[in-house]
């Protein structure tokens, strides 16, 4: 069998369609930095055990660096830079940031991501449930609890707006 | 991470005529979640790659009073974590999921993958063996494997060249029993560092253990049957000296790794404790039943 070099792929993220040309054995993450320049996805350990590169496909938080980017065409993905809409951030970002949930912000794209789909299925977590959505998330700056005040925030509104 | 050739068959006729036809080194890819770290550390660079996480067939959790649970290939961690039937006819496979790995590993990793894969860690295993599950496993032809047979050595499972597994079989759980899972966890969804999984059955009437299955994790090089331990348990009344006594023949016979979660030593220790903490549970749990 010949070897192929690389793959024609279409990858759909933040709702725009990119026609690329993939080697099979690039993840998600490096695509995604390096080929469509969207640098707020972050890597730090690149082997699955510490959040940073968090992803959505299909609102569902993923770690790029362990997914390729072949895997994933047909896909939709969400990036940090796909939350916020016309240079207004999106809630979850104005929380982190209004409750000082952000320090050095390098686990901030991946945190705010899982955090966006935590309350997209869920409006209105626990406490236990938003720490445990976050446990795969690492933060070396904030201990936490700025971030789970960040999110409680928002879960409250969910609870008032049922 | 090393190139190679890389497929995404959409049928499970199409993967296995696939496999059948590649040469050289082949791997299947699922969700990546174990295999992709092992390529990424170079442990692990196959020259074909298919990947299977787009065949949609696979992916389903079914249940029926007479053949019980059957768990397609694909379903991820967080299907069966979230699963309403799972929960309801066997809870310990949603508790499981619970305190197995975080949210962006179960929203991907499957669960075939997961059992293929091999680890003597992993939790699904050792659940599935104590439940006398069955893999059905598709290639030339179909074979059905006790769970427990499957595991061969460290990430050494029985797939031949070609074969994928395509369904986990989990029978239905006999009248009088009852099933746990324990694991020991820095953090929850922690890999443990010793884990057990237990299955007895009781007679309602003489209260005596009729059956008992309990399996070790990460104390061997595959998933650990503690079949001394059941041996003293089966034909009599489980108290705290007898649950002591299985305890401490797991304790004698795992064979633990040691690394920097635990000394051989501490992994014995807690192989007696968290065999007794998970039978003891599955006893609670079968005689609440009668
Ligand atoms: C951060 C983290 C924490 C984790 N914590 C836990 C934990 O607490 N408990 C636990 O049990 N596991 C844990 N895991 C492991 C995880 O559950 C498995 O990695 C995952 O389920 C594997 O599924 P996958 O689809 O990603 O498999 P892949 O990584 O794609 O494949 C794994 C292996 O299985 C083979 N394979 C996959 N599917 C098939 C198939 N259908 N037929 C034949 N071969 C196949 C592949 O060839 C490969 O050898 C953790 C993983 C991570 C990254
Ligand atoms: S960079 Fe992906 S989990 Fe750490
Ligand atoms: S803010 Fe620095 S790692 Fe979280």
């Amino acid at each position: 069998m010949k070897k192929i070099k690389g793959y024609s792929i279409t990858l759909t993220v933040n709702n725009e369609n990119y026609d690329l040309t993939a080697e099979p054995n690039r993840t998600l993450l490096e695509v995604l930095r390096d080929d469509l320049h969207l640098t707020g996805t972050k890597e730090s350990c690149g082997e699955g055990a510490c959040g940073s590169c968090t992803v959505l496909v299909d609102d569902q938080p993923v770690r790029s660096c362990l997914t390729l980017a072949v895997a994933v065409e047909g896909r939709h993905i969400t990036t940090i830079e796909g939350l916020s809409q016309g240079g207004a951030l999106h809630p979850v970002q104005d929380a982190f940031v209004a409750h000082h949930a952000i320090q050095c912000g390098f686990c901030s794209p991946g945190m705010i991501l899982t955090a966006y789909a935590l309350l997209k299925e869920n409006p209105s977590p626990t406490e236990e449930e938003i720490r445990r959505a976050i446990s795969g998330n690492v933060c070396r700056c904030t201990g936490y609890a700025k971030i789970v005040e960040a999110i409680k925030s928002l879960a409250d509104q969910g609870r008032q707006e049922r | 991470m090393k190139d190679f050739n890389y497929s995404a068959p959409k049928t499970v006729k199409e993967a296995i005529s696939l496999l059948g036809s590649l040469q050289g080194e082949v791997k299947v890819l699922c969700g990546g979640q174990s295999m992709l770290v092992l390529m990424k550390q170079g442990m692990l660079a196959p020259e074909h790659i298919v990947d299977i996480k787009g065949i949609s067939e696979l992916d389903y959790i079914r249940f029926s009073e007479e053949k019980g649970l059957t768990i397609g290939a694909l379903a991820t961690h967080g299907a069966v974590e979230k699963s309403p039937i799972v929960k309801e006819k066997y809870p310990v496979l949603a508790e499981m999921e619970d305190n197995l790995a975080v949210v962006q590993t179960r929203t991907w990793g499957t669960i075939g993958g997961n059992v293929c894969h091999g680890d003597p860690a992993a939790d699904p295993p050792a659940v599935f063996i104590a439940l006398s599950s069955k893999y059905k496993l598709m290639g030339k032809k179909e074979r059905i494997v006790n769970a427990e047979d499957f595991y061969k050595d460290l990430l050494e499972v029985d797939l031949e060249h070609g074969e994928l597994l395509v369904e986990v079989q989990v029978p239905p759980m006999p009248a009088n029993s009852g099933v746990a899972q324990e694991k020991l966890m820095v953090q929850k969804g922690d890999m443990g560092i010793v884990g057990a999984a237990a299955f007895v059955t009781v007679n309602p009437s003489t209260g005596i253990c009729e059956d008992a299955r309990i399996v070790l994790t990460n104390v061997a090089s595959i998933p650990f049957r503690a079949k001394g331990s059941e041996k003293v348990l089966i034909g009599k009344k489980i108290d705290e000296k007898l649950l002591e006594e299985a305890g401490q023949i797991a304790s004698e016979e795992v064979d633990p790794p040691a690394d920097t979660h635990g000394s051989e030593e501490y992994r014995r220790d807690m192989a007696r404790v968290f065999l007794k903490r998970a039978t003891a549970k599955a006893l609670q749990r079968a005689q609440q039943k009668n």
